[in-house]
């Protein structure tokens, strides 16, 4: 092979991974001088573009994320430039005064002298997240503008058509202008609840990649691992927050098992009967470290739904068999969840580990309580869980009622396919 | 700075009148509210009930008056403030000092033109 061509590839594969590791880094600086958020768009991107040819000549820089970052911001200096000579006057992007609070843990908001420029992420993400903005806005300009996706990435991740998302985005984008929602950091006071909407944004992000709501696979990776990059950016970024710390570790303990969630032929794998030596050990190791983290951290009105959740799936992943889960302690994180979170399908969960923690009865008696909830009306999960526990107590006539009911409720081929196997292994044995 | 116009939204059917107990508690919140943002505040009305409200739309050449409220609403509108605010959170901060327990209030940032 050619040198010439040779080094011509080592600065793509440089640029890429620029691209996925720097993104959001040099956005967020650039937003901050072009105060516009489509002009600094505009520089990044050609930022990069610059890098495939200039790093051909002179080398991959030390550091390319700050090699960016200068040239974008003196792009969009020369454009603000132009711009002042158009008179063009736009609703410029807010940022805060001397002396705002900065909440990321630096105390004067000066930047770190190692560093060339602020990191100015967390800015990026609030404003992204901001409540103001509707969710699915929320998420795709996060895929947008943290991740650095294209349009037509972020059109196929929420199988839309790329001029629909292109308009959603360029909607949210002139919501952001219009309405002057600040490109800042908010105040300590108000910072809990926004952190609260970036975790809602990062773990809706994960739960669509997780099981995919249509398409021809379970999982879609890349949704994935893009909302385990924003996780792992935020963990940076608020590394004493326990919220933040136990929404890290329940994305990676939940994606561990991605590789056992479906066997050769497509169907369901339960957890019951997943091959456990073929999880990822690495992750596990990392979630359930920083399961403990995000549960020892005081906090005034005791551990959150995400430090519990990845203290349940923590559980999960540690036990070396399914027989040999421990459901005492799980629905012990389930009760303290409950009181946190009071949601019925918490309430359902907390009752299938009930009928393994004490016995199907048990579990049986849990079930029907809940029956009467109207949320669980027409949710399948319910008569399933039902199914399950009477199978057990060996009430097979009742089994198959129950697994009637919820087959009426599924529209999932999968699950469909998975629910119809276990009315006909019931057979009439009755 | 820039202009909001926080409109406030309740049921009306819950909204106490002049002579209920609730009146006054009322009236004192939004007294409290004025006085707690004077320094924003730069106007405000509360309006009559939707039953006093006349609606006219345009009909090609013509006018179509009707009886009523644009859109018949659960909450109406049944009053406003206009504030200034360095930006919306800002804006909201203010928002959530309005009295509206039978309702919520909306956020709108006012156009300008230059």
């Amino acid at each position: 092979m050619p040198a010439g061509r040779r080094a011509s590839e080592q600065v793509s594969a440089a640029v890429a991974d620029a691209h996925r590791r720097e993104w959001a880094f040099v956005l967020a600086a650039t937003v901050r001088v072009a105060r516009d958020i489509d002009l600094a768009e505009e520089c990044v991107q050609e930022a990069y573009a610059q890098a495939l040819t200039s790093w051909t000549w002179s080398g991959v820089p030390a550091n390319p994320g700050a090699w960016l970052t200068t040239t974008a911001r003196r792009r969009a200096l020369d454009a603000l430039r132009r711009r002042a000579t158009l008179a063009r006057k736009l609703p410029l992007l807010i940022e805060p005064g001397a002396g705002f609070a900065d909440g990321a843990g630096s105390e004067s908001g000066e930047p770190d002298p190692a560093a060339a420029f602020p990191d100015d992420r967390l800015r990026l993400i609030c404003t992204c997240c901001h409540p103001s903005l509707a969710p699915a806005a929320q998420v795709a300009l996060t895929l947008r503008l943290v991740c650095g996706l294209t349009t037509v990435e972020v059109a196929r991740a929420f199988l839309v058509s790329e001029p629909t998302m292109a308009a959603r985005l360029t909607r949210a984008k002139k919501k952001i202008a219009a309405a002057r929602i600040p490109y800042r950091i908010p105040p300590p006071a108000e910072l809990p609840a926004r952190i609260g909407a970036m975790l809602t944004v990062v773990h809706l992000l994960f739960t669509t990649g997780h099981t995919a709501p249509t398409g021809g696979s379970l999982v879609r990776a890349d949704l994935v691992e893009r909302s385990l990059d924003v996780a792992r950016m935020l963990h940076d970024l608020l590394p004493s927050d326990a919220d933040v710390t136990g929404l890290l570790a329940l994305l990676l303990l939940t994606d561990s098992r991605r590789a056992t969630r479906m066997d050769a032929e497509g169907h369901l794998v339960l957890l019951a009967d997943q091959d456990r030596a073929r999880w990822n050990r690495a992750a596990i190791a990392e979630g359930c470290a920083l399961a403990k983290q995000a549960l020892s951290t005081p906090s005034a009105r005791g551990p959150g739904r995400f430090p519990l959740e990845a203290a349940i799936a923590a559980l999960h992943a540690e036990a070396p068999a399914w027989e040999r889960t421990d459901w005492a302690q799980i629905v012990g994180l389930y009760d303290a969840l409950y009181a946190r979170w009071p949601s019925p399908v918490v309430a359902l969960n907390r009752a299938v580990a009930v009928s393994f923690a004490a016995g199907p009865e048990a579990g049986l008696q849990e079930l029907d309580k809940l029956g009467a909830l109207e949320q669980l009306a027409g949710y399948a999960y319910l008569p399933a869980a039902r199914a399950d526990a009477l199978r057990r107590l060996g009430r097979h006539a009742q089994a198959r009622e129950a697994y009637t009911d919820a087959l009426m409720l599924t529209d999932n081929a999968v699950e469909r396919s998975y629910l119809e196997g276990r009315l006909s292994a019931l057979g009439d044995s009755g | 700075m820039s202009e909001y116009l926080i409109l406030i939204y309740e049921n009306e059917s819950n909204y106490p009148g002049p002579e209920d107990p609730g009146w006054g508690q009322l009236m004192a919140g939004h007294q409290k509210f004025g006085e707690n943002n004077a320094a924003v505040l730069r106007g405000g009305n509360a309006l009559q009930p939707t039953s006093t409200a006349t609606s006219i739309r345009s009909a090609g050449e013509d006018f179509t008056v009707t009886d009523g409220p644009f859109a018949e609403t659960k909450e109406a509108l049944g009053g406003y403030y206009l504030v200034e605010a360095a930006d919306l959170d800002e804006a909201i901060a203010i928002a959530k000092q309005v009295p509206a327990p039978y309702g919520g209030v909306e956020v709108r940032p006012i156009m300008t033109f230059s």
